[in-house]
Parts: C-alpha cells; structure tokens; sequence
C-alpha cells in the first residue's frame, strides 16, 4: 500500500516536472520530437535510480556514522557526475545499440537537476532504500510521462498559426502551464 | 603561464588539491556555522512556545516517540513561580499536500489547545500555507474532550482551508497525535 | 567590450531567465513571492561571483580533461557555504527556498558562466560577468515573484493590498508556467518595437 502511495504520488500528484519543477531544463530543451523525448526518458529513468541508490548508500553508511551531512551536496554532485561518466563507458562497452539510443543523452543528466533533487528528496523523506528505489523509478517515470505529453503538444504546435511575439518558447511554456492545470486534476487521489 | 598538461599525474594532484581545499574551507565554515544554526532553531521553537502558550519563566523539555510514527515529539512543559502553566508540543503530521510539517501545539489544562504555530512547511505558498493565518484561531480555547478534531468534511468541528482540505485534515492529524501523546504521558 | 557592458549585459541583452533560458527550475519554483525570488537571485549571485573569481584565478593550474569536475567542486563548495549561512542567520528564509538551495549546484548558468567565461578571462572581468548575470538572474526571478505574488495573494513583498483572495492559479505551479510565458512574450515584443 505504502508502495502503491508513493508511485501514484511520484508520477501523477507531486509529478517532478509539472509541479516539483526539476529537470525543467531538458523538458524545455529536448522536447520537439517524441522520439528524443522517449530516449531522455529511458536514460534518466536509469540515471536516477542507480544515483538514487548509491546516494542513498553514501549518505546512511558513510556521510552520517562520520557527522559529514554537510557535505552532502558536494558528495553527491560528484558521484552522479562519476556515475554517469561510468554509466557511458560501460554502454558503450556492453551495448553498443543502447548506447547509440541513449548516448547523447547522458551527459545532458549531470546538469539535470532532477537526479540530484531526487537523491536529496529521497533523503529528506527518509526512505528506506527500497521505497527510495520505487521514489526514483517513479519520479523517473512521472518525469518521461510529462516530457512525452509535452513533446506531442509542441509537435503539434508547429503546424499551428501562433502569434509572432508567443513563437516558440512563450508559447512553450503556456503549454506546459495548461498540461500543469490538468495534473493538478490528479491533487486529490492520495 | 602556460596551461598544464593533461597527464595523470597533473590531473590527479590537481582534482586531490581542489577536492582537499573544498573540504578544509566547507569544515571551517561548518564550524563556525554550527552554533548560529543551533541558536537560530532554538529560537524559533522558543518563539512558537511564546505564541502558543500563556507566560511561563521555566521550560522543562523531554522527547517521546508515538507508536506507528517516525519521528519523536518534544513536550516542552512549561512553569511560572513553580506552577505548571500547560505544555507545548513539537508534532509533526506526515499527511501534508508535500509531505511532512511540523507544528507547535500549546495545551493548558490538559484538555483544552492554547495557541498553534507552524514551524517547518512546505505547503503550497497561497492555499495550505494559510494554516499559518487567521485561520487556525478556531483551534484557540478549544476543549478537545468534546472538539472533534476533524475537517467538517469528515464529520468533525474545524472548518477547512478552502481548496486546501488536505493541508487541513493534516493540520488536525499533527495536533491530535499531540493530543494522543499528552493523554498517554499523563496515564503513566 | 568594456566593463560596463559586461556588467549590464545580464540584465536585459543575455539576460540569463528571459534570454538564455538557463536555471529554469528554480525560476519556476521559488517564485511564489517577490521575497523568495530574490533570496533565491542572491544567493545564486554569491556563488556566481565567487566560483567566477575563484575559476579565473586558477584557469591555468588546471588541467584541461578534469576542468569540469574541478569547477563543480569549486561550485558545490560555495553553494555548502552559502547553504550553512542562510541555514545559520535566515533560517526562515532557508526553509521556504528548501531544496532549491543545494540545487543551485546544477543551476546551468553557474557552471556555463564559469565554462564559457571564467575560464578564459581575467579575474576582474569574470567577477564583473558573474555579477552582472547574478543580478540579472535576481532581477528576473524578483519581477516574476511580484507578478505572481501580486495576482495570486494580492501583495507584494508580503504586504497586502487587495482584501480576500486572489487568483490563486497564479502562486501555483501553472501560474508559473504561464506568467513566465507570458513575461517572454512581452519582454520579445518590447524589443521588436
């Protein structure tokens, strides 16, 4: 049940995007074309659960037995950075056409506030890891759930006549303001 | 001067100095940062124990845990001339529209609420936010042997937060898992 | 290009919010009031500042192919510093702007201005650069604050104006979507014209 709480909560209530705004960087930037948003979906979806867990291993065996929570900012920026680093060397490896779907992606993720949002919520919550692990798969999925809307919406706004001075980014994010209006619909459901 | 070559050896030493810098600078300013963070808390729970309760000169303070909850509360029980004035509670409700706030709750003779004041909250800024107004005036006086402490929704006396009745209903849920507490400290 | 330039640039030409789009999460999400966007403006402008200075004093001591994530160190350590100190004398503050502080280590136009700037240019000129673009990114997060704080709770900067409620969408997360949209738009046709 608790469980069930969480992945409703993550994806459609408190979605990451629509209403936590983080990651609102690549929803803006690579949401033209569904394509490119089902693959930036895919690899954050990977990206923040594997810095969901190792974060949340950092954090509970070695940040807090030695007093360091305040270097937690510094701590975790540098292991989604070296993870994500990792993450590419080792598709790359192992498989080559995962690695051409998600490869251009991955080093947009860094920068992506989302995965570090999430580890540190994750935190905050006080999750164990398993409900940290189903918070990250689910924020993940909420975030690929809100960049695909998007990215159909916008494919969509480009066979339309809109205004000279709302082209493009405006209108943008007056679109993503009415696709908010219609998550809040979800405010009611935990 | 010249840039420095990307050898091992170079990026090594370098990532090791800046990394060892950060964390001296980051300790030395924790360090001075950490008493100013524990005044600044303290402060403001003294301050809610201010709002919520009648004059007191002295405070004795003990922390218990609620059965099925995640964190402890703080009693803060408080005198003046050596009488007991009433007590206030540091709850928290995890039912909030974003999760987790914590409340402070004043009780005066055993039953009846004296004062609230929101601590830490993260409810959306306009609507849940409002519990931080007028609105819970309505709590002030009340006898809660026969308040039923629920939104009138759900068959209770308090009157929600329009459109916030989550933040309301969580609101309730926190100053009743104070109530529950006191009860069962008084019991032993 | 001189420093004035360089100073004013932020402001409206690259305006890092209306113009370059970067840092859009925290934009969108502490601009709920006229206060919160600018303690949000602020503290990014200090890291700015300092991880300009701080990346332009030891360009040449880096090297190349772990410039990046030395810079992030450099960032993350000043947005710790900046975390510790508001925590330690605006608590209230700290509380509200929440989990926006430590994310301010991936806000795109602290790394961007120390890659794209400071990296290449003299202390003086990147102190002026992160300056100018820290006090264009508060400008910008201040104005949507007061746009949405007005229209939502009917006051700006706390102090209240029109009795009674507001168009509540406005402090909610659409209302942050489609003002900023909707300030875009304006800010595009103003200099058109």
């Amino acid at each position: 049940m608790e469980y069930i709480i969480i992945i409703i909560g993550a994806i459609f209530v408190n979605n990451i995007v629509l209403n936590q705004f983080l990651g609102i960087c690549p929803f803006l930037g690579v949401s033209k074309k569904i394509n490119t948003a089902v693959g930036m979906g895919g690899a954050v979806l990977f990206v923040m659960t594997l810095a969901t867990i190792v974060t949340w291993l950092i954090q509970n065996y070695v940040l807090t037995p030695l007093g360091l929570q305040f270097l937690q900012t510094i701590f975790f920026i540098l292991v989604i950075a070296s993870l994500v680093q990792m993450v590419e060397i080792i598709l790359k490896k192992v498989s080559p056409s995962l690695f051409q779907a998600l490869g251009i992606f991955l080093p947009l993720i860094t920068t992506n506030c989302a995965v570090l949002g999430v580890a540190i919520l994750t935190i905050q919550k006080e999750f164990s890891l398993m409900e940290g692990v189903v918070y990250a798969i689910s924020n993940a999925l909420g975030f690929a759930l809100a960049l695909v809307l998007f990215s159909g919406l916008r494919e969509h706004l480009d066979l339309m006549e809109v205004p000279k001075g709302m082209r493009g980014v405006p209108i943008a994010l007056v679109t993503a303001g009415i696709l908010a209006l219609a998550f809040m619909g979800f405010s009611n459901l935990v | 001067m010249a840039k420095k070559e990307s050898s091992f050896i170079n990026m090594v030493l370098t990532l090791f100095v800046v990394t060892a810098v950060a964390a001296l600078a980051l300790g030395a300013v924790y360090n001075a940062t950490k008493e100013p963070i524990a005044i600044a808390k303290r402060l403001k729970i003294e301050k809610a124990i201010g709002e919520v309760l009648p004059e007191f000169d002295k405070i004795e303070e003990f922390k218990t845990l609620p059965e099925g909850g995640k964190d402890s509360l703080t009693f803060y029980n408080a005198f003046k001339n050596g009488e007991p004035v009433g007590t206030a509670v540091r709850t928290y409700t995890d039912n909030g529209f974003s999760g987790r706030f914590w409340i402070m709750v004043g009780f005066t003779d055993g039953d009846v609420i004296s004062g609230t004041s929101v601590l830490e909250h993260k409810e959306t800024p306009g609507l849940g936010d409002k519990m931080k107004t007028i609105w819970a005036d309505q709590f002030k006086g009340k006898n809660l042997t026969t308040y039923k402490l629920k939104v009138k929704k759900d068959g209770g006396d308090v009157d929600a937060i329009t459109a916030a009745t989550i933040s309301s209903r969580a609101f309730c849920d926190a100053t009743q898992r104070a109530y529950n507490e006191l009860k069962k400290e008084e019991g032993q | 290009m001189n420093q004035l330039q360089n100073f004013t640039k932020g402001f409206i030409k690259d305006n890092p919010v209306f113009v370059l789009l970067l840092g859009m999460c925290p934009t969108l999400a502490v601009t709920s009031t006229a206060i919160n966007g600018l303690g949000m403006g602020l503290a990014t402008t200090f890291v700015l500042v300092m991880s300009n200075i701080v990346v332009s004093l030891i360009k040449n001591l880096i090297p190349d192919k772990v410039r990046i994530p030395s810079f992030i160190v450099i960032i993350a350590s000043f947005v710790t510093i900046v975390e510790l100190t508001m925590q330690a004398y605006v608590p209230d503050l700290f509380d509200s702007l929440g989990i926006f502080i430590p994310l301010i280590v991936v806000n795109c136009i602290v790394l961007g201005r120390a890659e794209a700037f400071a990296s290449k240019n003299n202390v003086v000129s990147s102190m002026i650069d992160g300056l100018g673009m820290g006090l264009g990114f508060a400008f910008a997060l201040t104005l949507l604050g007061t746009v949405r704080e007005l229209f939502g709770s009917g006051s700006i900067f706390g102090m209240k104006f029109i009795p009674g409620d507001a168009i509540l969408v406005f402090v909610l997360s659409p209302g942050a979507f489609i003002t900023l949209g909707y300030l875009i738009a304006l800010l595009n046709r103003l200099k058109k014209a």
